[in-house]
């Protein structure tokens, strides 16, 4: 169990969090480089390119080539960070990114950054709730949604010397903050946050918060609610959904993307596999993006607090 | 051994490698078989006891699908034994279709899909750079691979980061898997393409050992901007009956196929023998 952050209150910008270490890792390790694709004012590293002129590589708008020149890289020896908007690294550029960087066994870090709703007023064109489902389907990717700035911080430093695909899912400014500086995360390893004895809720991303809040409500109805930070999609941890299924009976998935292909899927195929409970799956469903507030799009795509608890007493009747 | 004695013996042994499989990308394997020669014989610094020797050339493959005769001239440079060249495309062989660098010594890139090699060298010569190492990039694309966007991504990076150790090499034969590419879809005249992507740019006869040796040594002299040699080639070079084929992309050898692949088998062994 975490000893996680419960009064709530923001985060640093996980876009700050970002330049900043990619500087402290640039200073500490020379084969750390950074590419971008016309996006380095919106994701906040033209202080790492003033920092480090030679090692901050704006591609310009081209995201296929950049996922090669990654590639390239990688052969050199080098660790390339390569970010854009999760559509833009991971649907704009598929192919590219599983032949020449999954395929080819390369190693690289993808950040894809405004995940799902977060995208707000770029709306439909910029909004991803699919790309968890296109790098999940990459052999030995390893995929992630960050849920807080210091687990971003902790598992870009961490995961920097491990070699292979890491997808790390962002939203670029604020949320709500979670963890202490002292927690540890574990690749692969759930972290939670609260127990109980009716439901298990397994959430990532700003859903996180969703299920916390769900859980005040829940209890106040006499239903108590495990939640499950995710944040590792895969591998999915195995060990602890069984351990929870058994425990609970009902399992919820709730994730800021399409219900296809992304974390509810993921511990679907494990529970149904280990150790099959009723399951409910809370994310978008049969539907594109489009511009709004986070408020209004949450409340659109049902990925409030409410629709989790609406979704844990339909799996409880 | 000269490159022209080397290109014998790599035509040759595609040649063979190609007709025990009984099918293959034998028209794009027969037109880089001159480069392939001047480059690993005369050019590259590469040690195939140690594929992964970090001083080495890099040798990218765009066109992975003339694997066959790059994997022709890795086994007669001792990166691994000639006899292997017979398990092209077996189950589970390490020498597939397309260029693979998990499966197969001295392949510094996985390719295949089509415009991605080019970025992927951009990428290894911009890493040295960075690195401050004088290793050199070669990249190996098609005339019809050019049709890819990608390419052109590719070049204008190269350029706009003065990618002077790379080499990309053209070839230019003028067919793809459908036909002419000038009538599957046109892609201009390619020298003034590169050249408005300021590239170091040449035309040359791309079956010529000599020529190819001198332009590949004037492109790497040439500093501040990356280089582009237009290899002027033939689908198909060697076999007389197949050159030019439209249908010698990819083929199924009939008898009469395996009759001539036999006929040029000995021609060429003959000539290696002398």
């Amino acid at each position: 169990m975490s000893n996680y952050i419960k009064e709530v209150t923001k985060t640093k910008e996980l876009r700050k969090v970002y330049g900043n270490t990619l500087i402290d890792m640039m200073t500490k390790d020379e084969r750390v480089v950074a590419l971008e694709a016309d996006l380095m004012s919106a994701i906040a590293t033209k202080s790492v390119q003033d920092t480090f002129a030679d090692r901050l590589i704006n591609c310009g708008i081209q995201e296929a080539n950049m996922m090669g020149v990654a590639a390239g890289l990688s052969v050199t020896g080098m660790i390339p960070f390569v970010h854009s908007f999760g559509i833009f690294v991971t649907r704009r550029a598929y192919d590219q990114l599983f032949l020449s960087l999954g395929y080819a066994q390369l190693n690289a870090r993808i950040i894809g950054s405004d995940a799902g709703v977060s995208a707000t007023h770029n709306g439909g064109t910029h909004m991803p709730f699919e790309d968890l489902a296109l790098v999940n389907a990459i052999p030995n990717s390893i995929v992630m949604e960050m849920s807080d700035d210091t687990m971003f911080e902790q598992l870009l430093k961490k995961t920097k010397d491990e070699y292979g695909l890491y997808y790390f899912r962002i939203v670029r400014k604020e949320m709500r903050k979670l963890y202490h500086e002292d927690q540890t995360f574990e690749v692969g390893k759930g972290i939670v946050l609260e127990d109980g004895s009716d439901v298990t809720i397994v959430a990532s991303g700003i859903m996180v918060d969703e299920a916390l809040k769900a859980r005040e409500i829940l209890a106040k109805e006499g239903i108590d609610a495990a939640v499950i930070d995710m944040f590792t999609i895969k591998p999915i941890d195995e060990t602890l959904l069984v351990e929870y299924a058994k425990k609970t009976k009902l399992v919820v998935t709730a994730e800021n993307h399409n219900v296809i292909g992304g974390l509810g899927t993921m511990v679907s195929q494990c529970i149904g596999e280990q150790h099959p409970v009723k399951m409910r799956h809370i994310g978008v469903k049969e539907s594109f993006g489009q511009v709004g507030t986070k408020e209004y799009l949450q409340e659109v795509y049902k990925l409030r607090a409410v629709d989790i608890v609406e979704a844990v007493k339909d799996g409880l009747k | 051994m000269n490159n022209k004695q080397f290109s014998a013996q790599i035509r040759l042994e595609t040649l063979k490698e190609l007709q025990h499989r009984t099918f293959g990308h034998i028209g794009g394997s027969m037109s880089i078989v001159e480069l392939l020669s001047v480059l690993y014989n005369d050019i590259m610094h590469v040690d195939p006891k140690n594929p992964n020797d970090p001083t080495r050339d890099y040798l990218v493959l765009s066109k992975g699908h003339a694997g066959p005769a790059l994997y022709a001239t890795l086994a007669l440079k001792g990166y691994f034994p000639l006899e292997m060249l017979k398990t092209l495309n077996d189950n589970g062989t390490n020498l597939p279709s397309h260029a693979d660098k998990n499966k197969t010594p001295g392949i510094d890139m996985t390719t295949g899909s089509l415009g991605q090699g080019l970025s992927a060298a951009v990428g290894i010569a911009k890493g040295l750079k960075i690195q401050g190492k004088d290793n050199r990039v070669f990249a190996i694309v098609g005339d019809g691979e050019l049709n890819e966007g990608q390419c052109y991504e590719a070049l204008i990076f190269a350029s706009k980061h003065h990618l002077d150790n790379l080499v990309v090499f053209v070839d230019d034969n003028k067919l793809q898997l459908d036909g002419p590419t000038k009538e599957v879809s046109d892609i201009g005249n390619l020298d003034d393409r590169f050249r408005s992507f300021a590239f170091d740019t040449r035309r040359i006869d791309g079956h010529n050992e000599e020529i190819i040796k001198a332009s590949t040594i004037d492109a790497l002299n040439k500093k501040g901007m990356p280089s582009i040699i237009i290899l002027d080639t033939i689908k198909g070079k060697g076999i007389k009956e197949f050159e030019n084929l439209t249908e010698n992309h990819h083929m199924r050898f009939s008898e009469d196929d395996n009759q001539l692949l036999d006929k040029y088998i000995a021609l060429l062994e003959g000539e290696n023998n002398e």
